[in-house]
């Protein structure tokens, strides 16, 4: 039995977490974002997955992407 | 406000500036007449041709065979050989129909004795030119060359130009968005398909037609040959673009694409706080479906001024509304033409009300193209197009869709940034 004063205090209390039950117990809810492959894998395995095609901009070129944002609002 | 922001807003005032002058064009055809007159700057060794600059050493095959084929066809030399080395000796002088408020399909030759489709941009108060189109087969826009080619360029210039525009003139001319809206309706993207346009335009001139050649079987033989031709209209979807975006060629500011071309050799895209100038890069092969006996081995690089349709909002953007193209030019189902018009709204900057696609609820076909979009997205502006055999004098082998190189855009942006004192 534990006593009131075996527990933490203050900001330190733990409290007890919710436990995300169905992310472990049904199946997997699956967005996957940018490289295809990924969700073409899970696709073949039976997953549903939502795919968003994304990619950074301009394509990761860093001085292209410097440019647009100063090029914007 | 940032500098930044200023810019920034400078760039949204300047396009909403390029928005409302395409969307309030209005492109009249009123006239055909030789290209001399539509064009006084033309000269006697003069050829224009598609695309942006190029020179005679860097031409492709079927460029090569219309410039010796319309060199012949003027005069200028009495054999395709002769003309050959001329052009080597450089006496043509070789520039882009873009500079001189012109368009043409593929080669995109334009000399100064072929009657030119004359239209008006009321809004704008200019005028774009355009010859008249070939008909099917072997003709010069492909790079065809033989004396059949020639004669029927004669035909064009000595009777049906002459009649086309007696009989334009007879009229009030022909205003082109409604037609252009009723075409999309009809299963029409103005660039691979024009056969509702093509046959609302007949039924449109055939009557001052009729008024004006006195000869009934000089009427007949021109009557058929427009009716024979399902691209016929083609080349007034191009004049017509050029019209509506030659007045947006000049907005400080605006990252807003004006033109987008391709000689065979490179494409090119004008962009219209950028003036005249052109960024280029290599042309792509495009993808398609070839005629029997030919294949991808024999197809020449993307070509031609008909790139200007896309430039407005239809071709290739405007797929969703001929389905049937998606078909034909081998790239997907025909439900699937609407994911192209669909991801084309991803680098633009507005849909046009007047021309609307039955197939997506009535949406308008996306226009306006945003070279920071495109930059931003990596997505490129889809083509729809013909495919040229790659040695001269043969023709066309096929159809197919093309993508706008990237690397145009992304040279673009570096200007505008440049121009604006951005780093």
């Amino acid at each position: 039995m534990n006593k009131a004063s075996d527990q933490p205090k203050g900001d330190a209390q733990i409290k007890e977490k919710p436990v995300p039950q169905s992310l472990l117990n049904g199946p997997p809810q699956v967005i996957n974002l940018g490289l295809a492959s990924f969700a073409d894998e899970l696709t073949k395995q039976g997953t549903a997955v939502v795919h968003v095609d994304w990619s950074p901009p301009a394509r990761g070129d860093v001085e292209l992407a410097n440019l647009l944002s100063k090029l914007s609002e | 406000m940032t500098t930044s922001e200023k810019v920034g807003s400078n760039i949204r005032e300047a396009n909403a500036e390029a928005i409302r002058r395409i969307l309030e064009a209005e492109p009249v055809l009123i006239d055909v007449v030789p290209a001399s007159e539509a064009i006084p700057a033309l000269q006697e060794g003069m050829i224009l041709h598609a695309g942006p600059p190029i020179d005679w050493g860097n031409m492709c095959g079927p460029m090569r065979g219309a410039v010796a084929g319309i060199a012949v066809f003027e005069g200028w030399a009495t054999d395709l050989a002769e003309a050959e080395r001329l052009a080597e000796s450089g006496a043509f002088r070789l520039n882009p129909n873009h500079d001189y408020g012109a368009v043409g399909p593929m080669t995109g030759m334009t000399t100064l004795s072929q009657p030119v489709l004359v239209v008006e941009n009321r809004a704008g108060g200019n005028h774009a030119f355009c010859t008249i189109n070939e008909g099917l087969g072997k003709v010069m826009r492909f790079g065809g060359n033989d004396a059949s080619v020639l004669k029927r360029l004669g035909w064009l210039r000595d009777s049906l130009g002459p009649a086309l525009g007696a009989a334009l003139r007879a009229g009030k001319g022909i205003e082109l968005k409604p037609l252009v809206a009723r075409g999309l309706t009809m299963g029409d993207e103005m660039h691979q398909r024009n056969l509702g346009c093509s046959s609302l335009l007949l039924r449109t001139l055939a009557p001052d037609l009729a008024r004006t050649v006195d000869d009934r079987t000089a009427l007949a033989e021109m009557l058929s040959f427009i009716g024979s031709n399902d691209q016929f209209f083609l080349n007034l979807a191009m004049v017509m673009g050029k019209a509506i975006m030659d007045p947006v060629c000049d907005i400080e500011s605006s990252s807003v694409v004006t033109a987008m071309s391709r000689n065979g050799t490179d494409f090119g895209i004008r962009v219209s706080g950028l003036g005249d100038e052109w960024f280029t890069a290599p042309v792509e092969m495009p993808v398609g479906l070839y005629f029997p006996g030919f294949s991808a081995d024999d197809a020449n690089p993307d070509m031609g001024d008909s790139t200007i349709v896309e430039t407005i909002g239809l071709g290739g953007f405007a797929m969703a509304a001929a389905p049937a193209v998606a078909g034909f030019v081998g790239v997907g189902t025909p439900s699937s033409a609407a994911d192209f018009t669909r991801t084309m709204g991803e680098i633009t900057l507005t849909q046009n009300p007047e021309w609307t696609i039955p197939a997506l609820d009535y949406q308008g076909v996306p226009t306006g193209i945003d070279i920071r979009l495109v930059v931003e997205t990596g997505i490129t502006p889809t083509i729809n197009t013909g495919i040229a055999h790659r040695k001269p004098g043969i023709g066309q082998v096929g159809a197919g869709v093309v993508r706008a190189p990237l690397a145009c855009f992304e040279l673009a942006l570096k200007a505008l940034a440049t121009r604006l004192g951005v780093r």
